[in-house]
């Protein structure tokens, strides 16, 4: 190439250094475009639209939500932009969505788990709420919807209990009788894994280790009382304690009964083996109901309450976890989200969400209940009939305590039940990093 | 310098250059702090505190607290450590040599080679979460493939794949090697293709067999392509991380699959996090990463020199 060619190339384009400076430049304005778009979303809060973030991604659920917020939209005349966000994420994520920009009305779980955020200040009391709808609850829901201050900083819109289900024509073909004491049940056991059944249900695989808790909670609840439990949940006794102890025992008896396998199996399929009459019972809760497509299924789904252990507490206890709303710290809209609160909170609310979703009792007293099938309707019963109400687990205690600590622990354990005790020391070493004073 | 030397020689560049210079270094490095070293140092700072991540005001100074109960009072930190040796000793044992096997035999312009790279490589283009996906299918206890060849095949055990805590580190270590084997073949396929047919050639009239032209030859000349694989092998071992969590049901470690960096999420994420003692754990990590990479480097480069 001659010096005279290359001249005219050279000019024609734009330079080489023109060319890197622009790139480093673009990538400049890349680095910092987060900072200005961070800056900008605070602004543009619009009075007439309420956001709303919703774990409820399932399909249920989403349909339940929508026919919700679309009829407080046709009330109020608001604009509900719903966020909805997969369970699991968000839970794990709350910490976070809660400190960066939340929306301004989100579901979340009663008991210690709201207040936590209650008294980190990440949500907002709602006194003035509660005014309102207050009349609606029993003193039972009002308690749990309180922070440790007295204040008030959850609205509740359903709970749904735990227990024993089973299929009615199984017991029936099979000639089973509903156990009411432990032994009972553990004859029952025995029998139909006789007969060839899977006794009990079960599947904690993959992100389903919580499910294994409603067995340990009511072991604990029907042992040693729900005021041991709570101390426990609360990290007030040592989980060396004999009682404790003692928890693992009784389940030791039922552990043979497990279905095999179950800790690579989703809680799902577990419930799916119940309706196919693959397993004999399921401890589990009411929203097994959501598993099930066929009507005629359904129809023939009961339940009996957990077993007594312990004369003294009989069956006293029943775990009813609550779900319901708070509003984050700083909503863009108060008014709009205090007025969709209002709502949320209210019977007709209820009515709405439990006529899409039939696997949840409403709390607001006075929902009407005369569209319930006969299982929510003993569920209510059930419910009404208990002297004391726990949430799960993973709600009445700190939430990683139980994640991190307690769940690996227990599925360990049940893989190889022995007697625990390593399995506790193991969950005991942990205690004090939880729940310091 | 010669700054101070009466006769200055001519200054190369202009006034225009530096300031181009400084701005093109300058972005880059302020980048490299703010976004990696800063982090990074934050941590450090913090695995010397206690903090629930919510109020600046609650961070508090523990000193050595947290480092001293990881080590000596953490259930889940001595297996975490045990499996990420595992799972390095694993894929540098079996993946890795048998991606390069491959690589070694697919370079042999044997007949329909194209569609055997692409099949190998394929897991690669796949991120971790779909590998996850395709093998929590497969290890399904009731619908899996795996269990249902088991049973076809007529032996009636139920094998919990992902459940047993025995066998669930082996499981996934199945699916990541699965992965890693692709990886490592296109790597040593580059390098082969870029090898020197004379030296085959050469290796050939001095009477070497296939083993010993691989052995003495190929593998020692293709020494920079060895180093990426080693230090490519490594840091997918010590930042395991994706797949276990998929398979482990995104919820953080499960019994028989800790590793390092499933415990640091473990106590960060989540509900009530545990910002110091994560970054803590995170610091240890950092230390094994460091030390693992760096003797590495430094040992190759020192040889180099020589």
């Amino acid at each position: 190439m001659t010096q005279q060619s290359r001249h005219p190339l050279a000019a024609r384009g734009p330079g080489r250094r023109t060319v890197v400076g622009g790139l480093f430049g673009l990538g400049a304005a890349a680095l910092g475009a987060p900072v200005l778009s961070a800056c900008g979303s605070g602004a543009g809060a619009d009075p007439k639209t309420v956001t709303f973030g919703s774990n409820g991604a399932d399909a249920t659920p989403k349909k339940a939500y929508a026919a919700v917020t679309g009829a407080f939209a046709k009330d109020s005349g608001l604009k509900v932009k719903t966020n909805t966000v997969d369970h699991d994420t968000f839970q794990k994520s709350i910490s976070t969505y809660l400190q960066g920009t939340p929306d301004d009305v989100f579901t979340w779980f009663a008991g210690y788990r709201m207040q936590y955020f209650a008294k980190k200040n990440l949500c907002s009391p709602l006194d003035d709420v509660w005014d309102k709808i207050g009349a609606g609850f029993s003193d039972a829901t009002k308690q749990l919807s309180r922070g440790e201050d007295g204040k008030y900083y959850f609205v509740p819109l359903y709970n749904y209990p735990w227990a024993v289900f089973y299929r009615k024509s199984l017991f029936k073909e099979r000639g089973y009788q509903v156990p009411q004491k432990w032994s009972e049940f553990i004859a029952l056991a025995k029998r139909m894994k006789k007969d060839g059944l899977a006794p009990i249900a079960s599947g904690y695989g993959g992100g389903d280790s919580w499910s294994i808790l409603g067995a340990f909670d009511y072991l604990d609840l029907r042992a040693n009382g729900y005021d041991f439990h709570m101390s426990l949940m609360r990290g007030e006794v040592s989980w060396t304690d004999k009682r404790t102890v003692a928890i693992l025992d009784l389940w030791r008896e039922l552990t043979p009964y497990y279905q095999p396998s179950a800790g690579g199996r989703s809680w799902q399929d577990a419930a799916q083996s119940l309706l196919d009459k693959k397993s004999g019972m399921a401890v589990i809760g009411l929203f097994l109901g959501q598993q099930i497509t066929d009507e005629t299924i359904r129809a023939d789904i009961d339940f009996f309450p957990f077993p007594e252990i312990d004369g003294t507490h009989g069956q006293d206890a029943v775990e009813a976890p609550t779900d319901g709303f708070m509003l984050s710290r700083r909503p863009k809209n108060e008014d709009g989200a205090k007025k969709l609160l209002e709502f949320l909170g209210g019977a007709h609310a209820e009515e709405l969400y439990m006529g899409v979703d039939p696997s949840n009792l409403a709390v607001n007293e006075q929902a009407k209940t005369d569209s319930y099938n006969a299982l929510q309707k003993k569920s209510a019963e059930l419910i009404a009939s208990a002297k004391h109400i726990s949430q799960f687990a993973d709600r009445d205690s700190d939430p990683g305590f139980i994640s991190t600590v307690v769940l690996p622990g227990l599925t360990e354990w049940l893989g190889h039940p022995d007697d625990g005790s390593g399995t506790l020391k193991k969950i005991e070493s942990q205690r004090s990093r939880f729940f310091t004073a | 310098m010669s700054s101070a030397t009466p006769r200055t020689r001519p200054r190369r560049l202009g006034a225009g250059d530096r300031i181009f210079l400084t701005v093109i270094i300058g972005i880059p490095l302020a980048a490299l702090l703010f976004f990696v070293w800063l982090p990074a140092l934050a941590s450090l700072g913090l695995s010397f505190t206690t903090w629930d991540g919510i109020d600046l005001a609650d961070i508090h100074w523990i000193g050595l607290d947290n480092y001293k109960e990881i080590f000596t009072n953490y259930p889940p930190f001595w297996p975490a450590v045990r499996h990420n040796v595992i799972w390095l000793l694993f894929t540098a044992l079996l993946p890795t040599p048998f991606g390069i096997f491959l690589a070694y035999q697919l370079d042999r312009r044997i007949r329909f080679t194209r569609i055997y790279q692409t099949a190998i490589f394929l897991p690669m283009v796949l991120s971790l979460a779909v590998v996850g996906f395709i093998w929590e299918i497969i290890y399904n206890p009731d619908t899996g493939l795996l269990n249902g060849i088991l049973n076809a095949a007529g032996s009636g055990h139920h094998i919990d794949w992902l459940g047993n805590p025995d066998l669930n580190l082996w499981a996934v270590l199945v699916a990541s090697g699965w992965r890693h084997t692709g990886y490592i073949m296109i790597l040593y396929l580059a390098g082969l293709k870029g090898f020197d047919p004379a030296l085959k050639e050469a290796a050939a009239l001095d009477g070497a067999n296939g083993r010993q032209t691989f052995l003495r030859v190929v593998f020692p000349a293709l020494k920079p392509v060895n180093i990426i694989i080693l230090v490519v092998t490594v840091m997918e071992s010590l930042r395991a991380f994706d797949i276990v969590y998929v398979l482990g049901g995104g919820v953080g470690s499960k019994p028989g699959m800790e590793l390092l960096s499933l415990l640091i999420t473990d106590n960060i994420i989540g509900e009530s996090s545990h910002i110091g003692y994560g970054s803590a754990l995170a610091v240890v990590l950092l230390l094994v990463s460091l030390a693992a990479i760096g003797t590495f480097l430094v040992q190759t480069f020192r040889k180099e020199d020589q």
